[in-house]
């Protein structure tokens, strides 16, 4: 931290200290996405051995996969923020929740449509109601909820509140859904990748899939910054510090 | 402490009693609801006995999610829930009392109104007695989750349907293991599981919810 002062936790914690930091880190996550999926797909489409038993078709994983990490890591960093904002009582971290919830819904459509596309030549058809399908589905429900809520509230810190109530009931809630459908029904092939046994795949194809897992984690940050950015313009507009940014950049227009 | 939940339950119920025809709007359309599945997939008997556990577990979840509105709104609107926020007593305890109130007056009439429904599909006995008793242990987390989902859109524009959109998902497995159990039992496993599952369920929900609905209640007075 700048010298003399006291680390404090809280200090990026204040919008007007953060929104010129989020500024400066955007775009360098922004080129790090950018990177990291132009090496995964390169790694992905042209370096890793077609699989012996699914063909091409197997491709689709290196977006799939990574898409459905990130629609479940998500949802955990929004639970994350919403329980810091019921505790220590910031603004950011409620922004910083509803900046994610479109990204982590894009993120869940992805993985559903890709997994559609590639169940159809695999399975023979374009949707089953296995459990992970399906969980994904009822995860894709929880996000279109919970910004469905915040935007139905006018009042931004009842929206902030209410919000972070229905991400933490959602998350105690996301482990059940999970294993009450895996009971269900299964159909899913089981994880190829774990953190207990080898994985049961070729390394350039691990590789390109962590690979591109860099690159939706860079691209999520990047995105939520800016968008973060946005909220808090759009909510301190009142403050003197936004007229002065505002101001600043009408200038250089 | 006790005076007060008893107090607010007592209060709870009387209305209830007061505004009778809701409980028998919400009753009609359990039963209407279950009765519009034959006329589309067919009244084939061994197709509705198969179908039956699921149906009449979507009709009651549909039911619960259509009354739950009364549990709060009526009195957001006249201001007794601010005075109950007010008042030094627990939330907790008088939010519990409410969805006490609201499981006494919307769940158990549709547990008494199932046998009736599973004639309809031709169900045994004994699956019916499986199916009320799934009923009874599930509705209750139906209530509580419900409950929270009703304070968070305690009133919004178009809180009917983003209330629906909010707790639906949630349902999904008391929905999973309340039909299932009938399944489990009629295929022979037994439905123990399912059903110790759902008492679980329901017991977690009781020591969870209600911190989370005075909380969004707070919210909503605020």
């Amino acid at each position: 931290m700048e010298s003399g002062q006291r680390f404090s936790l809280f200090r990026y914690a204040a919008p007007n200290v953060f929104y010129p930091l989020a500024g400066r880190l955007a775009p360098w996550f922004a080129a790090a996405a950018v990177g990291f999926t132009l090496i995964g797909l390169y790694l992905g489409f042209f370096v890793a051995p077609t699989d012996a038993v699914q063909g091409e078709v197997y491709r689709v994983i290196f977006i799939h996969v990574p898409a459905a990490w990130m629609s479940m890591f998500i949802y955990l960093i929004m639970a994350f923020w919403s329980a810091i904002g019921v505790v220590f009582n910031t603004r950011l971290s409620a922004m910083m929740t509803q900046a994610l919830a479109p990204t982590g819904a894009m993120f869940c459509f992805v993985a559903l449509w890709t997994g559609a596309l590639w169940g159809r030549p695999t399975w023979g058809a374009y949707w089953v109601w296995d459990a992970r399908l399906t969980s994904q589905l009822l995860l894709l429900f929880l996000y279109f909820g919970f910004m469905a809520l915040t935007r139905a509230i006018e009042d931004p810190r009842r929206a902030d509140k209410a919000g972070a109530i229905l991400a933490l009931v959602g998350a105690v809630n996301v482990p059940i859904i999970y294993f009450s459908v895996k009971w269900w029904n299964t159909l899913h092939q089981g994880a190829s990748v774990s953190l207990t046994k080898a994985p049961s795949m070729a390394t350039t194809m691990l590789m390109a899939m962590l690979v591109m897992a860099f690159a939706s984690w860079a691209y999520t940050i990047a995105v939520v910054l800016w968008r973060v950015r946005s909220l808090i313009l759009e909510r301190e507009r009142h403050t003197d510090w936004v007229g002065e940014v505002l101001d600043a950049r009408g200038a250089q227009a | 402490m006790l005076s007060v939940f008893l107090e607010v339950l007592r209060r709870d119920l009387l209305l209830a009693w007061r505004n009778r025809a809701d409980v028998l709007v919400t009753l009609s359309f359990f039963t209407i609801v279950a009765c519009l599945f034959p006329f589309g997939v067919g009244a084939e008997p061994n197709l509705l006995r198969t179908i039956a556990p699921g149906v009449l577990w979507v009709a009651a979840l549909l039911a619960t999610l259509l009354s739950l509105h009364r549990v709060f709104s009526q009195d957001h609107t006249d201001g007794v829930l601010e005075q109950l926020l007010l008042s030094p007593e627990p939330p907790v305890l008088w939010v519990l009392a409410k969805v006490l109130a609201h499981w006494l007056t919307t769940a158990v009439p549709l547990v008494i109104a199932a046998p009736a429904l599973a004639l309809l599909f031709d169900m045994t006995q004994s699956a019916t007695g499986v199916l009320i008793l799934s009923l009874l242990l599930g509705t209750p987390i139906l209530s509580l989750l419900g409950g929270v989902g009703a304070a968070l859109t305690l009133g919004l524009r178009g809180g009917g349907m983003l209330l629906a959109l909010l707790v639906l998902p949630l349902f999904v497995p008391i929905l999973i293991f309340g039909a299932g159990a009938v399944d489990a039992y009629l295929s022979g496993t037994g439905a123990n599981a399912h059903l110790m599952l759902l008492g679980g369920g329901s017991l977690a929900a009781l020591a969870l919810a209600p911190w989370a609905c005075a909380a969004a209640l707070r919210i909503a007075v605020e």
